[in-house]
């Protein structure tokens, strides 16, 4: 299983502090349950929206298929260099 | 909490003392808080009391509107301040008739004598006119040898040969003018006619004269008609009537044209003061009426306003009091007690009005306290129904009010604030459109206010304007989960530096064209990109076959919750009523079958994402033999089991065919109890009720002593009170509704599920196409080299930003929009929202104003 901890951390924290700390620094006024229920709401549905972007590229079924031109360029961009071959 | 449930209303009689009552009700629509109800509904229009007053207000307006028209027409700007004047007294309404009478007569006499004027201007302009071309006309007479001359007495050569004869003095001759095209049927008119012996010259008026009736600009000419004797003249004149020339007195005499022409230019120099001073006169009026004349707008409305709400009234016996009755949120009590105060105080009057509350069975209008961010929202909700009313009649059966269907209840506003941006932003999800969207949301937001008293009069505008709160979070979200897509106009960020790498050598790679990287060696670093897709698979060839796998399991996700958070607030409405027999005998089946169905399937896709991967030497949880989620499901509904190859296993975990049975029959039994129980458990408790209410009857009867009466009583008794024609519902019927409604969700869950799929088919559909637009068009200004380059890149950057603002986020949001209205309204609201009331529509002179100001532009 390739989880890293410091993603799965800090995005549920992120979200966590809209969505459940959020509510309750709302100030007080007439739309204070409308403003929580939109803060609960975006926290949760974000935070989900990202962990199912995150499990579905957890373990990966099929790797990518790039044309060679691709594949080139990637290895002299990304740092790291084609070895020159067998 | 006021967008949760709609405002408690209550129905109050109000009693007006009659001399109070104008400016009670002026009061009243400043605060626009009551929605009064017609108590004489079968009087019709012309009947009722104040329609006189109504009528003159009628006048009153039309005469305003004239006023207007005018102002207009001069181009005079109408001073608006945006004050807000108060209804004026009745007997104020005099004056203002009288001051909009004595400016209409006055402008309309203003406007008879310009008119007058302009004609008589026009006269002598004509006159003019002929007098300076006849001139040549008779020089060349006179002249009698030039080359034109012969040139036309050669086509006549009759009219020649007299004039040899008698000389020229004999020639009679007619001057007027005529519209220009009229000119050419004229001619052949006269020739005819006259069979050719007149001759006619014409010239043209250079400038346009103004023709006073209509005061268009018309092109006319000058024409002369020379004939002999009196037949043909008679004749001519006819022909001249009959194509409306105008025919003006010219004299034969050279110098008495001369002292003619003379005396026409002095008359029209006198014309043109006396015009320019009714001119300025007119525009005086007009100045002074555009001072005042958006002021006199709002008073005439609005007393014409009051005088139609008191027609809704009835008056008591004694004529001395009307009596109104009206639907009130019971928060705003205190204030129309206040504003009633007020009012009374300004009309001297010394009975104070009073304002008694009344228990109704009736289901009151449905009244949601807005502000400007939430209304957008409500009004998507208000546009599939007005939620009913919140509160139950009291004295009712709950289980039986439900089955009223009259109970629903809640507000989805407040939860669709973010649902909606939210399942947008999934079809939409792009960063650089979302941007788009968000920036000229968030412009429309904060020019708000200039923007807001503009009051630019286009539906479009209002629209984007009126949606600015929704769609500055649409855009907000679609940034959100385009940086989930990884998606910028097609591109990818590659913020924390891609999880994979190419581990091919060069031989290899200068071999072969495309190459797949796999994830169980060096390519992949074993972990996920941290924030959203991997910028690889942007550039991937068989990106599809990942985001189709990946998408539609998100759309099943975020639609199996959805509609899970909808059978839940269906059970914070059953609370709310405390309506147990409907959480017992409905939400409870209805969560089982939702949970053990579908948010199973849901469950298996996560199972699948976490035990399954390319990165292990075990087959069976390997690529191979990763099982598809949809097939497991059918297989499951079916009681089949899977047909996996050898080295796999049959079972994505131990225990899994058990499970899925178990689910599966449990879910299934849920159907019969959704379908029967509660219609079960009303007939039973029908019938330990039933002995009591005949017990009631034959009492009655016998109290009277008349069995023969005893029809009738329960007649009466039925009528009176509404509540009791629901108690009397027919079993079979609620049976019916309970089918239904069963059917309704059981089928609905299945399809439903599947609706949300086109969260899916349109996030693909609009990342395909912002891809084919970057590749088609921008591409193609990307790839210049020289200096040129950089003017096609500026005409095809301009090109794609043209097609990208209309095509991707204008009529890809449209689509988007209109699709997650439908998840919302079908899938989503049909769990728990009926949507049955009927909204709220105070009296209010803000709202009068303002739709009157609307048709005013129409």
């Amino acid at each position: 299983m390739g989880v890293e901890v410091w993603p799965l951390a800090v995005f549920t924290v992120i979200w966590a502090i809209v969505g459940i700390v959020g509510p309750f620094v709302v100030p007080k006024g007439p739309n204070r349950g409308v403003t929580r229920v939109a803060l609960i709401l975006t926290g949760v549905t974000c935070w989900l929206f990202w962990l199912c972007c995150y499990m579905a590229q957890m373990n990966p079924l099929i790797g990518p298929r790039l044309s060679n031109h691709t594949l080139l360029l990637i290895a002299r961009e990304w740092g790291n260099p084609i070895s020159a071959g067998h | 909490m006021s967008l949760f449930r709609s405002e408690d209303m209550a129905l109050c009689q109000l009693f007006l003392q009659s001399e109070a009552a104008y400016s009670c009700v002026s009061e009243l629509g400043e605060l626009g808080l009551l929605q009064f109800r017609d108590l004489n509904p079968d009087v019709n229009a012309f009947q009722r009391k104040f329609v006189n007053e109504v009528r003159r207000c009628d006048e009153m307006e039309r005469k305003l509107r004239y006023l207007e028209k005018e102002i207009r027409k001069d181009g005079i700007p109408m001073l608006d301040t945006g004050e807000n004047p108060e209804a004026p007294q009745p007997r104020e309404m005099i004056d203002l008739e009288a001051t909009f009478e004595k400016l209409e007569n006055e402008l309309r006499e203003v406007n008879q004598n310009a008119e007058a004027l302009k004609r008589n201007y026009l006269e002598l302009t004509e006159l003019k006119h002929i007098l300076r071309k006849t001139q040549v006309f008779f020089d060349e007479q006179e002249g009698g040898s030039s080359a034109t001359e012969s040139m036309t007495r050669a086509l006549i050569p009759d009219d020649s040969i007299a004039r040899q004869a008698a000389g020229p003095v004999q020639l009679g001759f007619v001057a007027g003018v005529i519209l220009r095209e009229r000119i050419p049927p004229f001619e052949r008119m006269l020739w005819r006619a006259c069979r050719g012996n007149v001759f006619l010259r014409q010239a043209e008026i250079e400038t346009p004269l103004e023709d006073p009736a209509t005061s268009d600009q018309v092109h006319k000419s000058v024409f002369i008609i020379f004939f002999q004797g009196d037949q043909l003249k008679s004749r001519v004149k006819k022909i001249c009537e009959g194509f409306r020339a105008t025919l003006y007195p010219c004299p034969e005499a050279p110098s008495d044209r001369r002292e003619m022409a003379m005396g026409v230019m002095t008359r029209i120099e006198d014309l043109n003061t006396v015009l320019n001073q009714t001119q300025d006169h007119r525009h005086r009026v007009l100045a002074a009426a555009a001072k005042n004349i958006t002021n006199w707008f709002i008073k005439v409305r609005k007393i014409k306003a009051i005088y139609h709400t008191l027609n809704l009234f009835n008056l008591d016996v004694t004529q001395k009091c009307l009596i109104a009755e009206c639907w009130v949120p019971t928060e705003d009590l205190e204030q129309i007690q206040l504003a009633l105060r007020r009012g009374t105080e300004r009309s001297g009057s010394s009975v104070p009005p009073i304002l008694n509350r009344m228990d109704t069975l009736e289901n009151p209008p449905t009244y949601n306290k807005t502000n400007k961010f939430t209304s957008g929202f409500q009004h998507l909700v208000d546009a599939y129904g007005v939620a009913s009313y919140r509160e139950a009649n009291p004295g009712m059966y709950n289980e039986i009010k439900f089955l009223s269907f009259l109970t629903l209840i809640l507000l989805t506003a407040p939860y669709t604030i973010i649902t909606f941006p939210f399942l947008f932003a999934v079809m939409f999800g792009d960063l650089g459109h979302g941007i788009l969207m968000a920036s000229f949301a968030a412009y429309l937001v904060i020019k708000e206010r200039t923007l807001g008293a503009k009051k630019i009069q286009s539906d479009v505008w209002n629209i984007f304007f009126g949606g600015r709160y929704i769609i500055l979070l649409m855009g907000l979200f679609s940034m959100y989960t385009g940086m989930m897509y990884n998606d910028v106009f097609s591109k990818s960020l590659n913020i924390f530096g891609s999880n994979w790498r190419n581990n091919y050598d060069e031989s290899t790679l200068m071999n072969s064209k495309a190459l797949q990287l796999d994830p169980n060696s060096t390519a992949y670093f074993k972990y996920p990109y941290p924030f959203g897709l991997d910028p690889i698979w942007q550039v991937a060839e068989n990106k599809i076959i990942f985001l189709n796998s990946y998408k539609m399991k998100i759309s099943i996700i975020f639609g199996v919750f959805h509609m899970l958070f909808g059978v839940l607030l269906s059970l914070w409405n059953h609370v709310y009523f405390r309506d147990r027999l409907a959480i017992m005998c409905e939400f409870i089946p209805q969560i089982i079958f939702m949970c053990f169905l579908f948010l199973y399937m849901v469950l298996l896709m996560f199972i699948k994402w976490v035990n399954y991967s390319a990165d292990t030497i075990d087959v069976k949880a390997g690529p191979y033999c990763a099982p598809s989620i949809l097939i497991t499901f059918i297989n499951m509904v079916l009681f089949k089991s899977s047909k996996n190859p050898d080295v796999c296993d049959d079972w994505m975990y131990a225990g899994q065919g058990f499970l899925q049975k178990l689910l599966v029959v449990i879910a299934l039994l849920c159907v019969p109890v959704m379908l029967l129980a509660k219609p079960i458990m009303i007939m039973r408790a029908r019938k330990q009720h039933q002995p009591l209410m005949n017990a009631g009857h034959t009492n009655n009867a016998a109290e009277n002593g008349d069995a023969g009466y005893q029809l009738d009583d329960s007649m009466q008794q039925v009528q009176p009170v509404p509540a009791h024609h629901d108690e009397e519902e027919d079993i079979t019927e609620i049976f019916i509704h309970q089918g239904i409604h069963t059917i309704e969700y059981v089928l609905g869950s299945v399809s439903h599920t599947a609706s949300y799929l086109r969260l899916w088919a349109l996030s693909l559909a609009h990342a395909q196409l912002s891809e084919v637009l970057w590749n088609m068009v921008l591409r193609n200004g990307l790839t210049w080299t020289d200096w040129t380059g950089g003017i096609v890149l500026w005409a095809i950057f301009g090109f794609w930003a043209m097609l990208t603002v209309s095509i991707l986020v204008l009529m890809e949001g449209l689509s988007a929009f209109l699709h997650t209205l439908r998840l919302h309204w079908v899938e989503f609201q049909s769990k728990f929202y009926h949507g049955l009331g009927y909204s709220f529509t105070p009296f209010s002179f803000k709202t009068i104003l303002d739709q009157a100001a609307t048709n005013a532009e129409e």
